[in-house]
């Protein structure tokens, strides 16, 4: 299975190496630099690359290279999907998955790579046994460390490795007993230019909080389970509930997870809040070209579409942007092309504009294509499919719990082509 | 990094600390330092580093000073850490020296940070390895990660080590044991493979399952170091696969995988636990069983779409077709298509695929894609389907998620387009996607490309070729071709289009279009020379080598077609041989051999000028060519015999390239494999097998022992109940762990599970003894031991009791004196009922009652045995319990395989009492006969696939007296094992729209070797749909599906002779079949029909009314049979009518408003009166 792993940053420094197995020389990651120089963009690394003796599989993540070596067969996504399942985890102890805090907590880093793999194999990748393994730190904790040389390793041995319910650690206890759902829905949509769509469909999932003591059993249900015909589920929820009641059952990690993510598909109607009127035009002659955008609202539900802002990766020979925004501000990045316009709050009373004109090199041929906009939005208290929470019920435990349920629609890879 | 760097790093304060810690370290270094000559001192250590480290010291020295600063009073903080680096080891050697855990701690940190940063740090070895023992935890898990790292290296001192591990293997903490197990075999030492060999052993039978999961995960390691171990290491494995517990089943299997994947014998008996287990291992072990079970089913089942694939494979064949060979080869394969047999699926491979299942909705891509590949490999085709939403689902996840997702959809969807059409616009491109993710959409894209959907995916192509990513411009250019040649309508379409692209002011995208064209116009040159003309005039623009390789090339094959424009482009190309590409240059020497030899006229000076430049070329693949073809075509007397054939050489036909994607074929690799990825075989990957053509034994696979009752302690018992999966809850799929119950509510619980496998022998009386007899015997010679008992019971039943009365438990005792008080009262009914009808004709007189055909067995049978009828009542009782095993369909004792005698019947139908009523006020006696015949068992559950328990059922006839509109079903259960069964229900009913099933009361127990009839009704439409649902028992679930004959839709209806041809005279035209058949040579008289009929379908029969009829006491010579009855559900009016004729002809019609039912019962009916 995976036999070593190396972090590279993104200037291709070499910043970490850990064995499983026997040690493998650094010089494997030449062939990895190769791949790395000819793909130009970190995205078109490709995710395996093959060499005379083993197979390089990464992940790119926070800027960061994530290089396992393998040397048999084994499913790629095993290791990508474990390789990712490693930069959570890093995320999950301190705060950020960098290069700086991994060269910070590298003690750490390595205590946590030691533990979730053995010889190469998964061991324990739930966060809530490594928690109890290895204390992620906090500087409260990291100060007392320092002073007293008390280690952050538990002193505990983690019992939760043996029990059947292996995300959840025995005997927690709060004063508070909450529990928070955030239903976050995102819109993916392609829009052709004169507004109509092309393709679009709604990813949902249903982030939690769940700070409750002892052993609780939850039961989540819905005004409208059928909307959702593709979910995915954290291993506590019980399939055999859901496939016979549609109710989401489950004893919930400690902390916060991820209870289910959902995929309402093309094949429904998806409601679109924004429509974006769009003119732009290079010329022939004179270099220049012209930009027109506006943005209104469309299907919003009654509610406001906030934090919107509007990207735009202009083509290679756009060289400056004079344009004038009625709303918000605009900040066009010459080294990397790219445009972006942060309007903020939408108002239906005043709809916000960006207008102007683009300077192109001189001597080079018009773009053929226009760039296409991608939409960034938010809006609070709705969730665009209509999905609504029913109940929250809790069985196993006496005291009463807080429960609150979060309703928000972003756009994902919202998309207009021009 | 320095240590510096590290310690600035740190919060102000904190470098405080530990320079104060330093400090004194520091102090006892400059202490030191007359030790270490100025010169030898830094000499050593440059040594003892790496190179790498050196070139650090060496950018660092530069900087601060380099070694002159080592006098300098006051040093910076940076510089006393670089000045310090060649006695750093020596303080870390003292820190972990110390007595002060913190020191260690520190020191042991930055060894590992060194670790980390891959430096060198073994010299430190001997000051580590003594810190084993530290009790300081941290300490101690950063010694072990030393260890393991450098252990390799310095062997001997690694020995330290060992005594401490051996302790800790004997710890009573389960987890420390583990701990020291997995450090133990990690470290690659080879002396003490012994060692860890018996640690191993040890440990594959430590009651704690951590510590055997530990075990099975050192099993590989120790693999990898003495590959000799093998054969012992394989024991271990086999004994771990036997594990019950989900938390070592994922590791074993991937011990398994990397040891000896190819011994599949060893999964038979741990096959159902696995499938079982599945959904609660966790989520690496679910990818890891799911990949080694698609194999071994490989292996064990045979092909679901058997038939299916051969004629997919025939016609994707006769698409392709080219060759004569595969004409061959598809007349072969045609042949043993016909003499298949009907493909039914083995109950094993059916657990597979439905226990993996739900693991689609994993969070984790890695099983999703792992049950996709299974599905993909081993579902009948109908089924493939839904894992296409869950991949689907994938592709919103990492890019390398997606790209790996999108290589296995692209293979996928060349063999199953279907699946992923109505997904189409889920593989639109966006323009912040990767390149590498927007190819490989493109091409699944492609090839989901058909008649129906072409139109709007070349309307999407369009948009990608403005794109401003060119290689993605390029493929998209490549995808319309290929949509061109597949999509014949739209060939025209394309080919416009990508003679506007020539026009573009991108280069690359003209190139690519050429290229594409020139594939294209193969197909069809003749239609096509003006486009020819227009690239010919394209060939000054266009730069990319490829492309005016290719307009050249088409010029040349097509010189016919553009006779002026040829010779003239020779001209031009001539004169710019020399600054040509080399594949240009090739073909403007190609160019100029073809018109030369079809217009000698007119450019044999031009290709004369062209062969002498190509002699001097640089290139000696172009002198060769240019010597090879001036021989070739130009005749001189020392030309050879070739010269002849120079036409035929260079201007043969062409066959058209056949565009298709690089991802066919790619399936004979495992999906989802990294072999599958990289389209090459990856070290250690397994083949999969192709399917079998028969099914090698399924009963290898029949667990006969289970283990427990080897590990009977007390405590291990109990540890075992608290690793109760913990989704047991809800199902009961969970099987083998979860019999940890039952095994501590009987006392010899643990044999039950075998003893249901051996015992469960149908449905005989004198089960219980006999199972107990043969209980050690194999199941087949039990079988034939049974036959031969039944040839002999008579002789031998007595004896046999009475031998074996004294083994027979009490309670089996009372049983079977319960029994056999029952079977003494249905005896006498039976023979009252058969005494009392005995007036009338022998067979009509039989009821359905079991017990009476029982009777009518032992009529038969009596005059070959023992012949007083009186006193050997209870004999002949035992025997016709006996005689139950005979199928009673046709009289004819012959044995079957698991019949069963459905115990407390109702007596006569209802069906018979109306009759009996309807009696009264018609005139005719004996022509109306109740159905006769005893009834059809089905078989719902074999007790080897029930674990003991039988299931089988009938259609009992009665009207379902809660829902009218429903079939009542009669089930039987019977529990052959020797514990009881508790909660018997029905859950999870899937059916088909519409049908409606009212499940029986749940039986709460039945207890060993009894058996219970209930009764349930199911409505299913009047179709003859299956109604599938689920058989639970408290600790199994057992699919069940039960299908009805469409004799058994319908109800009997009373009509009179009128009303019944009033209501033919309704259903005529598209609603009456009418079939001519000859009656079979037994259906001579009347009542044989009538009795066919009846037991064919649910009907009663009309009475021959007209009153003139009836008058005549003997028989019309062409009777009329006329029968009627309802649909149960929807009430439709079924009629038949069987009008004999001479000579044993007869016709056969039906009338009824549901045609599907009327086609279906007349054949039905045909085939019981022909016979």
């Amino acid at each position: 299975m995976i036999h070593s792993l190396f972090l590279i940053n993104n200037a291709g420094d070499l910043f970490l190496e850990k064995h499983w197995k026997s040690v493998i020389s650094r010089s494997v990651c030449d062939y990895f630099f190769e791949a790395r120089e000819k793909a130009v963009e970190p995205d078109n690394v490709p995710p395996v690359i093959r060499t005379p003796h083993h197979y390089l599989i990464n992940i790119y993540r926070e800027k960061i290279f994530f290089v396992s070596v393998i040397q048999t067969e084994v499913p790629p996504l095993f290791v990508i999907e474990f390789l990712h399942r490693v930069a959570e985890t890093f995320q999950d102890y301190f705060g950020e998955c960098s290069e700086t805090t991994i060269k910070d907590n590298v003690v750490i880093v390595y205590e946590l790579l030691e533990e979730m793999l053995d010889n190469g194999f998964p061991l324990a990748t739930e966060s809530n046994i490594l928690k109890e393994l290895i204390r992620p730190p906090t500087i409260l904790r990291s100060m007392v460390n320092t002073i007293t040389g008390s280690s952050n390793v538990g002193e505990t041995l983690p019992t939760g490795q043996l029990s059947t319910i292996p995300w959840r650690r025995a005997g927690v206890k709060y004063t508070n007993n909450e529990a928070y759902f955030d239903v976050v829905e995102e819109i993916d949509a392609i829009l052709d230019k004169s507004g109509t769509t092309v393709f679009a469909e709604i990813q949902g999932v249903i982030e939690a909080c769940v700070k409750l003591s002892g052993m609780p059993d939850l039961s989540l249900s819905f005004m409208n389970p059928r909307l959702l015909d593709d979910v995915s589920f954290h291993p506590c929820v019980r399939y055999k509930r859901w496939e016979s009641e549609r109710v989401i059952s489950f004893i919930p990690p400690d902390g916060n997870f991820q209870l289910m993510s959902y995929h309402i598909s093309a094949q429904n109607l998806v409601a679109i809040p924004v429509y974006v009127k769009q003119n732009i035009s290079f010329f022939e002659t004179g270099s220049s070209g012209r930009m027109d955008i506006t943005v209104g609202p469309k299907q919003t539900m009654g509610k406001t579409v906030e934090c919107l802002v509007v990207t735009v990766h202009m083509p290679k020979v756009v060289l400056s942007a004079n344009l004038n925004a009625t709303q918000g501000t605009y900040n066009y990045d010459p080294v990397t092309k790219i445009l972006v316009w942060d309007i903020g709050k939408l108002n239906p009373q005043k709809l916000p504009n960006l207008k102007g004109s683009l300077s192109l090199q001189s001597g080079a041929p018009k773009p053929e294509e226009n760039p296409s906009l991608n939409i960034d939005l938010k809006i609070q208290q709705l969730a665009i499919s209509g999905l609504k929470v029913n109940r929250l019920d809790m069985y196993g435990e006496k005291y009463k719990p807080f429960k609150g349920v979060k309703y928000v629609t972003k756009a994902g890879k919202f998309q207009v082509r021009t | 990094m320095t240590t510096m760097q590290r310690l600035l790093q740190l919060p102000a304060n904190a470098v405080n600390m530990v320079k104060s810690v330093q400090g004194g370290s520091q102090g006892q270094e400059e202490a030191l330092s007359p030790v270490l000559t100025p010169d030898s001192g830094p000499q050593n250590w440059y040594n003892a580093v790496q190179p790498e480290e050196l070139r650090h010291l060496r950018s660092g020295g530069t900087g601060g000073g380099g070694e002159g600063s080592e006098d300098r009073p006051g040093l910076e903080e940076g510089l006393t850490s670089l000045q310090s680096q060649p006695l750093r080891h020596d303080d870390l050697k003292e820190m972990l020296d110390s007595n002060k855990d913190s020191l260690k701690l520190e020191a042991m940190k930055r060894i590992v940070a060194m670790i980390a940063r891959g430096k060198n740090a073994s010299d430190l070895f001997p000051a580590v390895v003594k810190n084993v023992a530290c009790k300081n935890i941290e300490v101690k898990k950063l010694v072990y990660v030393y260890l393991v790292r450098y252990a390799e290296e310095q062997q001997d001192l690694a020995l330290l080590s060992i005594s401490t591990f051996q302790r800790g293997l004997k710890d009573p903490n389960q987890l420390i044991r583990a701990s020291a197990l997995r450090v133990l075999s990690s470290i690659r030492v080879t002396i003490i493979v012994p060692i860890m060999m018996l640690a191993i052993k040890e440990a594959a039978s430590d009651m704690s399952p951590y510590v055997r999961k530990t075990a099975a995960h050192a099993i590989p390691k120790l693999h990898s170091l003495d590959p000799d171990q093998k054969d012992q290491l394989i024991e271990v494995i086999e004994k771990l696969l036997a594990d019950k517990t989900t938390l070592v089943a994922g590791s074993v299997v991937m011990a398994f995988e990397e040891v000896c994947p190819d011994r599949i014998d060893l999964i038979h008996k741990n096959y159902r636990k696995l499938c079982n287990l599945l959904i609660d291992v966790e989520e690496w072990g679910q990818v890891v069983i799911i990949n080694m079970l698609t194999r071994y089913a490989r292996t064990q089942f045979l092909n679901p779409n058997i038939n299916e694939s051969l004629l997919e494979e025939n016609s994707e064949k006769a698409f392709y077709a080219s060759d004569d060979e595969e004409e061959e080869d598809k007349k072969d394969e045609v042949a043993p298509l016909a003499k298949r047999k009907p493909y039914v699926m083995d109950p094993d491979h059916r657990l597979l695929l439905r226990n993996t299942k739900p693991l689609l909705q994993s969070r984790n891509a890695a099983v999703v894609m792992a049950v996709a590949q299974l599905y993909f490999h081993l579902a009948p085709k109908a089924e493939v389907g839904i894992i296409a939403k869950a991949l689907v689902r994938l592709m919103r996840s990492h890019s390398e998620v997606q790209y790996v997702v999108l290589q296995n959809v692209a293979t996928m969807s060349i063999k199953r387009r279907g699946m992923f059409e109505p997904y189409l616009k889920s593989f639109y491109i966006r323009s912040t996607d990767p390149t590498q993710i927007k190819i490989l959409k493109l091409e699944v894209l492609t090839n989901l490309a058909n008649e129906t959907n072409i139109s709007t995916i070349l309307r999407e192509f369009q948009t990608y070729i403005k794109s401003m990513d060119k290689d993605f411009v390029a493929a998209s250019i490549q995808a319309i071709g290929r949509c061109a040649t597949n999509i014949g309508e739209v060939r025209d379409t394309c080919l416009n289009g990508l003679v506007q692209l020539l026009s573009n002011r991108d280069e690359l995208v003209v190139a690519e279009s050429v290229v594409v064209i020139k594939k294209l116009l193969q197909m069809q040159p003749e239609q096509h020379s003006d486009i020819i003309k227009h690239m010919a005039k394209l060939i000054d623009n266009i730069q990319v080598p490829m492309a005016r390789a290719s307009i050249l090339w088409l010029i040349g094959e097509y010189c016919e077609h553009v006779p002026k424009i040829a010779p003239d482009v020779l001209r031009n190309m001539a004169k710019t041989f020399t600054n040509e590409e080399d594949i240009v240059k090739l073909q403007i020497i190609n160019l100029a051999a073809k018109l030369y030899l079809t217009n000698s006229k007119q450019t044999k000076l031009l290709t004369q000028y062209v062969l002498n430049l190509a002699k001097y070329d640089q290139n000696y693949d172009i002198r060769d060519r240019a010597r090879f073809i001036r021989q070739l075509i130009v005749p001189t007397d020392k030309s050879g015999a070739l010269s002849k054939y120079a036409k035929k050489l260079f201007l043969a036909l062409k066959p058209a390239p056949v565009l298709e994607s690089t991802f066919k074929d790619r399936d004979h690799f495992q999906l989802g494999s990294l072999s599958h990825l990289l389209n090459a075989k990856a070290g250690g990957y397994q083949e999969l097998p192709d399917w079998p053509e028969s099914a090698p034994d399924p009963s290898v696979r029949n667990v006969e022992i289970p283990d427990w009752s080897k590990c009977t302690s007390r405590k291990d018992r109990k540890e075992k109940k608290a690793e109760k999966p913990f989704y047991s809850d809800s199902d009961g799929e969970s099987g083998p762990t979860e019999s940890a119950d039952s095994e501590s509510d009987s006392g010899s619980g643990s044999e039950s599970a075998s003893a249901s496998d051996e015992s469960g022998s149908g449905s005989e009386s004198g089960e219980e003894t006999e199972s107990e007899e043969e209980e050690e015997d194999e199941e087949e010679e039990k079988k034939k031991k049974r036959k031969k008992h039944l040839d002999k019971t008579k002789a031998k039943k007595p004896v046999e009791e009475s031998t074996e009365s004294e083994q027979s438990s009490g309670s089996e005792e009372r049983k079977r004196g319960r029994k056999a008080v029952k079977n003494q009262k249905s005896a006498s009914e039976s023979e009252s009922e058969s005494e009392s009808s005995e007036s009338g004709d022998e067979s009509e007189d039989e009821s359905e009652e079991e017990s009476e055909s029982d009777t009518d067995i032992r009529k038969k049978k009596t005059p070959v045995s023992k012949q007083p009828p009186k006193q050997s009542k209870k004999e002949s009782k035992k025997e016709t319990q006996e005689m139950s095993l005979l199928d009673l369909d046709d009289f004819e004792p012959a044995p079957a395989s698991a019949p069963v005698t459905p115990v407390n019947f109702m007596s006569s139908s209802l069906v018979s009492d109306l009759e009996g009523l309807s009696l009264t006020d018609t005139i005719l006696a004996p022509t109306t006969i109740t159905p006769s015949g005893s009834i059809k068992m089905y078989e719902l559950l074999h007790r080897i696939t029930g674990e003991g328990l039988a299931v089988e059922y009938c259609f009992s006839r009665q009207p379902f007296s809660p829902d009218p509109n429903m079939v009542a079903v009669q089930i039987q259960f019977t529990n052959n094992t020797n514990s009881e069964t508790k909660n018997l229900h029905i859950e999870e009913p899937r059916l088909q729209c519409g049908m409606r099933i009212r499940e029986f009361a749940e039986i709460d127990v039945l207890s060993a070797g009894e058996s219970v009839t209930v009764v349930m009704g199911i409505d299913f439409c009047d179709s003859t749909q299956a109604a599938n649902f689920q058989l639970c028992t408290h600790t199994r679930k057992f699919f069940a599906s039960i299908q009805p004959p469409v004799g058994e839709l319908m109800t009997p209806v009373f009509l009179t002779e009128n009303d019944f041809k009033k209501e033919q005279g309704k259903l005529m035209g598209m609603n009456e079949i009418s079939e001519k058949l000859t009656l079979g040579e037994k259906c001579v008289n009347e009542h044989v029909i009538v009795e066919r009929v009846t037991a064919t379908a649910n009907l009663s029969r009309v009475p021959c009314g007209s009153d003139k009829e009836c008058s005549t006491p003997p028989p019309p010579p062409a009777p009329v049979y006329r029968f009627a009855g309802k649909t149960v559900s929807s009430g439709c009016l079924v009629l038949v009518t069987v009008s004999t004729k001479e000579g044993g002809r007869a016709q056969l019609t039906v009338n009824c408003e549901k045609m599907l039912i009327g086609t279906m019962l007349v054949k039905d009916i045909m085939q019981a009166l022909s016979q």
